[in-house]
């Protein structure tokens, strides 16, 4: 019993005024699978197809960074090339959603009762089915190629971003300016794009980087099931599925592409916590 | 009052029942009427025009899309789904038999996982700030932001590789003994509750914080109330709605969990039985774990917002 229970004022704020040594460390491994994902593959010797000359599973080496895998291939070389898909189906997934529920949202703000009204029932419908189940029905339907991964996963998280959009924009279209706008006659693509775009960017992005962070969780959550990126071409959740027969053994083979998703997500998070100015966590 | 509760929670079961009718229209559409031709699918592109309309008829695909849909909800709703695809019996004895396996794999978890979340998020509010808490809201943001198959393995590695408690991947639910029980059930219900304690943790949490913030607490502190009693008479009454939403909540979430979690360990429950009709495209047996799976959440959606009407009056007058 001290005075830590006491209901303190928030010391964070005064830490979040500048940007801590863990948000540069966050910053800095995000940067780093950014990188690897540009660039990466070809800047590998291994192309990680060849397999044969080394053993299953075997340890971490001068030769394989991160061991081989269920084939004798580089881990290494394989996780590096799996950032490509990791990083880019789910950060275009995410843009699409975010993109999408920002522009209906606005559409929403700036129309008249009824096309709200409609949108927002018909984003509803959508989230009354559990996302993976969404994804596991989607993938039955039409297989798992690379553009039905990217569509479900917008799909997926297009209605939070929407309702987050939509809640931010109603507000900015009540202000006066607005009024203002509409009464010069400005349009209503205007208005949206114009008037009330400019001032809910800001929350969008720090909610664009938490709904990254799901869609990576999603697609890498599908690719282990099976039902997610298809070999030859692998995601890291495939990685972890490949290589799951190595998992009695401890092998690098599974722990390092487990990291790899572990050390990209828990980056974002941090990341977007650590940020000064209004945590976009803080506001909901 | 009691009157107007009672209005507001039949509003939310009526609202509940209309989302799983469009909600089986979703379905129906996404897996019978958007990828075509199952018949042709079937048989492939060197069909003769006979045989395919034969398999048509014979698939019931010569009637239009509505009246195939109107058939499929009265055959969901009289408890017979049609026949697998892929094994020809029945999808609903196929439920039958994993069904009991998924509700006692959730009842063990919830039973678990509900007193030690509520114990904690509502420790580590109270000693906010403190080592404990940083501890515990550490690792339950760890915990949330990977996904549930990474704290599988993290748990195999640890519990089955390096200390050798428990068997690596169980297969098959055993209940010869205590023992053998505990032993098959120990890994899932372990992993489930890491990733439901963590997110039920961080809500309970928060809306204790959330009381502990109201005026009225400044008021029981002046008086001299000791942290404890200030805590557990005075803040947590006030947050047993959303407790009880954040409860509601996270049940819903282990549906989700549970697809991974059966999948991983070789459970024989519906989750892994739908993930398998999903390889094989066996699309009656798909749609009908959705529609299990869906009603299921909208229940549990439903049961979260009537907590936070009886629990806070201020939302019966919205």
């Amino acid at each position: 019993m001290n005075d830590a229970t006491l209901p303190v004022p928030a010391p964070a704020r005064s830490r979040r005024a500048r940007i801590g040594p863990l948000a540069w460390a966050s910053a800095a491994v995000l940067l780093f699978w950014l990188v690897a994902a540009l660039v990466g593959p070809s800047l590998l010797s291994d192309s990680g197809g060849s397999m044969g000359e080394a053993a299953v599973f075997a340890p971490m080496s001068a030769a394989h960074w991160f061991g081989t895998d269920f084939l004798g291939r580089d881990v290494f070389a394989r996780v590096v090339q799996g950032t490509r898909y990791t990083v880019g189906v789910a950060l275009t997934a995410t843009l699409l959603a975010s993109g999408m529920g920002t522009l209906l949202a606005l559409l929403a703000a700036a129309s008249g009762r009824w096309i709200d009204a409609l949108l927002s029932r018909a984003v509803d419908t959508l989230t009354s089915v559990p996302g993976k189940m969404f994804a596991l029905i989607m993938v039955a339907a039409f297989g798992s190629a690379m553009p039905t991964l990217v569509a479900t996963a917008a799909l997926i998280y297009l209605p939070g971003a929407y309702r987050i959009a939509r809640s931010l924009a109603v507000n900015i279209d009540a202000m006066d300016y607005v009024t203002v706008a509409r009464t010069r006659g400005e349009g209503r693509l205007y208005i949206m794009l114009h008037e009330i775009l400019p001032n809910i960017v800001g929350p969008m992005a720090a909610d664009l980087g938490l709904r990254f962070v799901y869609v990576v969780l999603l697609l890498a959550s599908l690719s282990f099931l099976g039902l997610g990126v298809q070999p030859p071409a692998a995601d890291w959740g495939s990685l972890v599925r490949e290589n799951i027969g190595a998992l009695p053994l401890g092998s690098a083979a599974i722990v390092m592409p487990a990291l790899a998703i572990a050390s990209l997500t828990i980056a974002v998070n941090l990341l977007i916590d650590n940020l000064p100015g209004r945590s976009a966590r803080g506001e909901r | 009052m009691n009157l107007l509760i009672l209005r507001l929670a039949l509003q939310r079961v009526a609202l509940a029942a209309v989302s799983l009718l469009v909600v089986s229209a979703l379905v129906f559409a996404i897996t019978a009427v958007l990828p075509g031709d199952a018949a042709q699918a079937q048989l492939g592109q060197d069909a003769t025009p006979e045989t395919l309309a034969a398999l048509r008829h014979q698939m019931g695909l010569d009637v239009p899309a509505p009246v195939r849909y109107g058939r499929w909800l009265a055959g969901l709703l009289r408890g017979q789904p049609g026949e697998s695809i892929v094994t020809h019996t029945p999808v609903a004895d196929m439920l039958a038999s994993r069904l009991p396996n998924s509700l006692l794999l959730a009842a063990i978890t919830v039973v678990v996982a509900v007193p030690l979340a509520l114990l904690l998020g509502i420790g580590a509010a109270m000693y906010r700030g403190s080592l404990f808490d940083r501890i515990v809201s550490s690792a339950a943001v760890a915990v949330v932001s990977v996904p549930e198959f990474l704290v599988a393995t993290l748990a195999v590695l640890v519990f089955a590789v390096e200390l050798h408690w428990l068997p690596a991947l169980s297969y098959g639910v055993s209940f010869d003994s205590p023992l053998k029980m505990l032993r098959s059930f120990a890994m899932p219900v372990l992993t489930l509750c890491c990733v439901m304690v963590a997110q039920m943790m961080r809500m309970t949490r928060a809306a204790v914080i959330d009381q502990l913030k109201a005026p009225y607490i400044e008021m029981v502190l002046l008086k001299g109330a000791t942290p404890m009693r200030t805590v557990l008479a005075h803040a947590l009454p006030n947050a047993v709605g959303p407790i009880a939403n954040a409860v509601a909540m996270t049940l819903s979430y282990l549906l989700g969990g549970v697809i991974i979690v059966e999948t991983i360990f070789n459970y024989p429950g519906v989750a892994s039985l739908m993930v398998d009709g999903v390889t094989q495209r066996d699309m009656p047996l798909v749609q009908t774990c959705a529609m299990l799976f869906c009603a299921a959440y909208l229940l549990l959606v439903t049961l979260a917002d009537i907590c936070s009407i009886v629990a806070n009056p201020r939302l019966r007058y919205r």
